[in-house]
């Protein structure tokens, strides 16, 4: 059941610890910044975490990870300049790391939403990535068998949703969003707008509104109810 | 003309831009190619209007345009390295497994990276230096070693000690095995395949003395 909410508190509230959340955004482009503000002060710990980075910076998932709320990391790339909350947790041993190539992490995550029990892939052959998987000659090429990731929440941004949930994003802000939206049993959207139903064209819909349970208006006042 | 000097095209060893030039000009009209961070994003300055190149940016777009400047800069119009960038007329944006489809899938022509290590048949390292106590990172790398039809490879031909980036077998953790087909070096362009490594063309040096620096046997490319 598709719900809008007025806060991102409320939007978080029924995060529990030992959650699997994926969080959208590559660099700051499509990072919920204000769903994941919530999800720090809701207090649920004990969370893995899916993301393309490990936090940047002193803000964000960053700070999840500083106060200790992430056990462990699924990421393509957790090392950047400003890492250095998660660079002190690795180095201190107190946070786990799973090491995906992007496009693997990517795969994963849409064969999770898309009911697919797992996938042989050519890339990471031959690699530390690939120790101990299963490997296969396909095609003439060695492919890596690689298994879904799924999630009890995703927290993603959008553009504008409509009163169906559907979902239209911004240039390269998409990035992961369409595909956690599909993976994650419960996802929870922060848009910029909320627009009448009828008023995005069918055609231009990014992310079907099956996929959309909790909107939630971020900038300026409160989301409007639509129907 | 001896055949030593007959691979020669330079009186000097090539700088970065030139070498970047050297690549924007190997690039068949109407391909589609992603640059690497670093050292290939340079190969964008020298392609032409003429070449009619589409640009892929892995984080999910075809048709990036120059970096942004000014006005120009949209947070939520960047590239793999988080740089802001443009749109040209014609671009489009996908998800992100839509955008490594693309890589996987063999859609795109070219793609430029740098490396570490590059070996005799093609292997390329180019993600972790391998010290145990740095914090591994690979981010679209190994996808993209292993999608494009081509993968050309910047990189100096020694390291700062003078040591051969070009090597029989990469001591280094690898990113991808047997996908590297051409390693453009300030000192010569090799192209690489199952057959070994043969010499297109040198810069301010002979094929001898290339190969007194490889430690592969090298051929004159046919």
């Amino acid at each position: 059941m598709l719900k809008f909410i007025d806060t991102v508190g409320e939007a978080v509230a029924g995060i529990k610890d030992g959650s699997t959340v994926m969080i959208g955004g590559f660099g700051n482009a499509g990072q919920p910044f204000e769903l994941i503000d919530a999800l720090m002060e809701c207090g649920a710990k004990d969370l893995t975490v899916v993301n393309n980075n490990a936090g940047q910076g002193d803000q964000g998932l960053a700070l999840l990870i500083k106060e200790g709320r992430v056990r462990k990391m699924i990421c393509s790339f957790p090392r950047q300049s400003d890492s250095w909350h998660f660079d002190a947790k690795y180095h201190a041993g107190e946070i786990e790391l799973e090491l995906v190539p992007q496009g693997n992490l990517a795969e994963r995550i849409r064969a999770a939403g898309a009911g697919i029990g797992g996938f042989f892939t050519p890339t990471g052959y031959g690699t530390t990535l690939a120790e101990g998987k299963e490997t296969r000659l396909l095609d003439g090429k060695w492919q890596v068998f690689e298994t879904p990731i799924h999630a009890d929440v995703a927290l993603i941004k959008a553009l504008k949703a409509d009163g169906k949930g559907n979902l239209v994003y911004r240039k390269t802000a998409r990035n992961f969003g369409p595909i956690m939206a599909a993976a994650a049993k419960h996802t929870i959207v922060q848009v910029s707008e909320i627009v009448p139903t009828g008023s995005l064209d069918p055609e231009n819909v990014v992310t079907p509104g099956i996929y959309v349970n909790s909107v939630v208006r971020v900038s300026g006042s409160s989301a409007e109810k639509v129907a | 003309m001896s055949t030593q000097t007959s691979l020669q095209t330079s009186e000097k060893p090539l700088g970065r831009d030139e070498l970047a030039q050297l690549v924007a000009r190997d690039i068949a009209p109407g391909s589609f190619v992603n640059l690497g961070i670093g050292q290939p994003t340079l190969v964008s300055n020298y392609l032409t209007e003429e070449q009619n190149i589409t640009l892929h940016t892995e984080n999910g777009m075809l048709g990036m345009g120059p970096a942004a400047v000014g006005d120009e800069i949209d947070g939520d119009l960047i590239n793999a390295g988080k740089i802001p960038v443009t749109e040209l007329p014609g671009a489009s944006y996908f998800h992100h497994a839509d955008s490594f489809a693309i890589m996987r899938g063999g859609h795109l022509d070219i793609c430029v990276l740098g490396a570490f290590q590059v070996s005799a048949t093609g292997d390329l390292a180019n993600w972790h230096t391998g010290a145990p106590d740095a914090i591994p990172a690979v981010g679209g790398a190994m996808d993209l070693a292993t999608g494009a039809k081509d993968v050309f490879v910047m990189m100096t031909l020694l390291t700062r000690e003078g040591v051969s980036k070009l090597v029989e077998q990469c001591s280094y953790p690898l990113t991808g095995v047997g996908c590297v087909t051409r390693v453009y070096t300030d000192k010569a362009v090799f192209l690489t395949g199952p057959h070994g490594v043969t010499v297109r063309e040198t810069f301010g040096c002979t094929l001898e003395e290339i190969q007194e620096l490889v430690p592969l046997p090298l051929k004159k490319a046919e």
